[in-house]
């Protein structure tokens, strides 16, 4: 069996008396994406912040490419990290930098690279994301939301990661350019062979990326399977998710 | 939900579990900035330093603030002198106008003024600004791509505010006296090149360092809030507005402490 590129095996997260993550237990092993599906508030966040380091999990454990990593700090984690790409929900784009200064990023400021390769390596790397030259100057301010979406997609490959998460990547975008969106992700998490964590609601985007697709609800993983079964699961959580119906086991975050 | 630690049995509240929480909550808002300062110090003074956002940082903090350091000090030197001179009068002392202006702009008022005047201008265009880069989770973005906050960001704001505070201080001392000087020379009729030999022979190099090392600390109080409120934004723009009111006010409320603690310390060593 394939050794996964990342597990997270009972992993628990509480904010006071909040309880977010009760025991989340899910894996994905190289070159596949996962989608994890889940309502407003369900910890898919949470969860995406553990994994990545920026929470620490109550409990738990995080395995990377088979190293445990929960508690990683330091070079440790900067090692992970530099196999790890990400692309925010709000794009988190550097509004002080050029669109190329935060495309190459990483390049500039972790990898020492001279500002010439890092600019040609952005401009690269913005035309994979179906981007011109043109923008490479302009601010993240300057540009439409689909764009800013493209340059952090952009950001989040550039350095050929072994896995890449992406948070709500269709949020905010009309259906046209979402799908737009979706093509290009599929695009390169294939072409670098990479694996890929998306959290969304977004069923159209989830039905389209994902090879398997997870459902969080109150801090526990309670359904995976091939994206191809989603609409057969047997669960009356995910059913009443995938047709988005208020009435069901999973009430409305009101 | 009635607490027996926190409401008599009446229902009314306790006021000593009151107290207690207050104090607790004190010190432990007084432990974290500690810690935070401690991490931004060391990642100020310990290699590698990102000299390209240094520089960003230095022309922000201290250019940009030329135009309100110099407005502030000439009429802060002005008033000065009309005040001493009005105070003089009364006993017959207007002749120390120039000691006065000078010793009180280099000793006190040019830091202090400059201190004050950035707490408005820096610290909280600094909380602001880290404040919304939290907010749209670009500080977690800085992460990911392997930069630490603390070197990339808050550690540039404070080595740039601890260096060019003593230079704004230091023009404002200048652009002071000359305040003073041009009130007195054209509105109470003092000779010019006596009021400048005065100001000149009152004036000691203590003075001009007393008022440089309150810069360098007024600097770092300066810096320390704006990144520490920022970095604890809560989400929206009342999160954001709130961080930086928050962190003028502090750092308007220690630069003044900080001020009276210096003075008093500089005076116990008698400089």
């Amino acid at each position: 069996m394939t050794q996964p590129i990342l597990e997270l095996k009972g992993v628990e997260k509480s904010f006071g008396s909040n309880h977010v993550l009760r025991g989340v237990d899910i894996d994905v092993a190289p070159g596949r994406s996962l989608v994890v599906l889940g309502g407003s508030g369900s910890g898919k966040s949470v969860m995406l912040k553990n994994a990545l380091g920026l929470m620490t999990p109550d409990a738990g454990k995080i395995l990377f490419d088979g190293k445990d990593v929960t508690k990683d700090q330091g070079k440790a984690r900067e090692a992970m990290r530099a196999r790890v790409g990400m692309l925010f929900q709000s794009g988190a784009l550097f509004d002080s930098l050029t669109v190329w200064e935060n495309v190459a990023f990483r390049l500039l400021n972790a990898d020492k690279l001279k500002r010439s390769d890092a600019r040609e390596e952005a401009i690269e790397t913005l035309k994979k994301v179906r981007l011109g030259a043109s923008v490479a100057d302009l601010r993240p301010a300057e540009i439409s939301g689909g764009m800013q979406k493209r340059v952090a997609l952009a950001r989040a490959i550039i350095t050929k990661p072994d896995l890449i998460f992406f948070d709500e990547p269709t949020t905010g975008l009309d259906p046209i350019t979402a799908d737009a969106i979706n093509d290009l992700i599929i695009e390169q998490v294939k072409a670098l062979g990479a694996a890929a964590v998306t959290i969304t609601h977004d069923m159209a985007s989830a039905r389209k990326v994902a090879d398997e697709i997870a459902m969080l609800f109150e801090g526990k993983i309670i359904w995976r399977g091939p994206a191809s079964e989603i609409d057969r699961s047997g669960n009356d959580h995910v059913d009443q998710f995938v047709h988005g119906r208020a009435d069901g086991p999973i009430q409305p975050a009101l | 939900m009635s607490d027996a630690s926190t409401t008599k049995s009446g229902g009314f509240p306790n006021p000593l579990a009151w107290i207690g929480r207050g104090a607790l909550a004190l010190f432990a808002e007084i432990g974290r900035l500690s810690l935070f300062s401690g991490r931004t110090a060391l990642s100020a003074l310990l290699p590698p330093w990102n000299l390209t956002q240094l520089w960003k940082q230095i022309i922000a903090i201290g250019f940009y603030s030329l135009p309100v350091v110099g407005l502030s000090a000439v009429f802060i030197g002005a008033a000065l002198a009309l005040n001493i001179y009005t105070g003089g009068n009364r006993f017959g002392a207007e002749q120390f106008v120039p000691n006065i202006v000078v010793l009180g702009i280099t000793r006190e008022l040019g830091a202090t003024i400059t201190g004050l005047m950035l707490a408005g201008r820096v610290t909280a265009g600094i909380a602001a600004e880290i404040g919304a880069m939290k907010v749209t989770e670009q500080i977690d973005a800085l992460k990911t791509l392997s930069a630490n906050p603390f070197r990339y960001l808050y550690a540039p704001r404070f080595l740039a505010a601890a260096l060019t505070l003593p230079i704004l201080v230091l023009i404002a001392d200048i652009i002071g006296v000359m305040g003073g000087w041009l009130v007195s020379v054209y509105a109470l009729d003092f000779d010019s090149t006596t009021y400048l030999r005065n100001t000149i022979d009152f004036l000691t190099m203590e003075d001009v360092i007393v008022g440089l090392i309150k810069a360098v600390i007024f600097g770092m109080v300066i810096a320390l809030m704006g990144c520490y409120q920022g970095s604890k934004s809560s989400a929206g723009a009342t999160g954001v507005g709130r961080a930086a009111t928050l962190s003028m006010v502090g750092a308007a409320v220690l630069v003044l402490a900080a001020n009276y603690i210096l003075s008093t310390f500089f005076v116990q060593i008698g400089i």
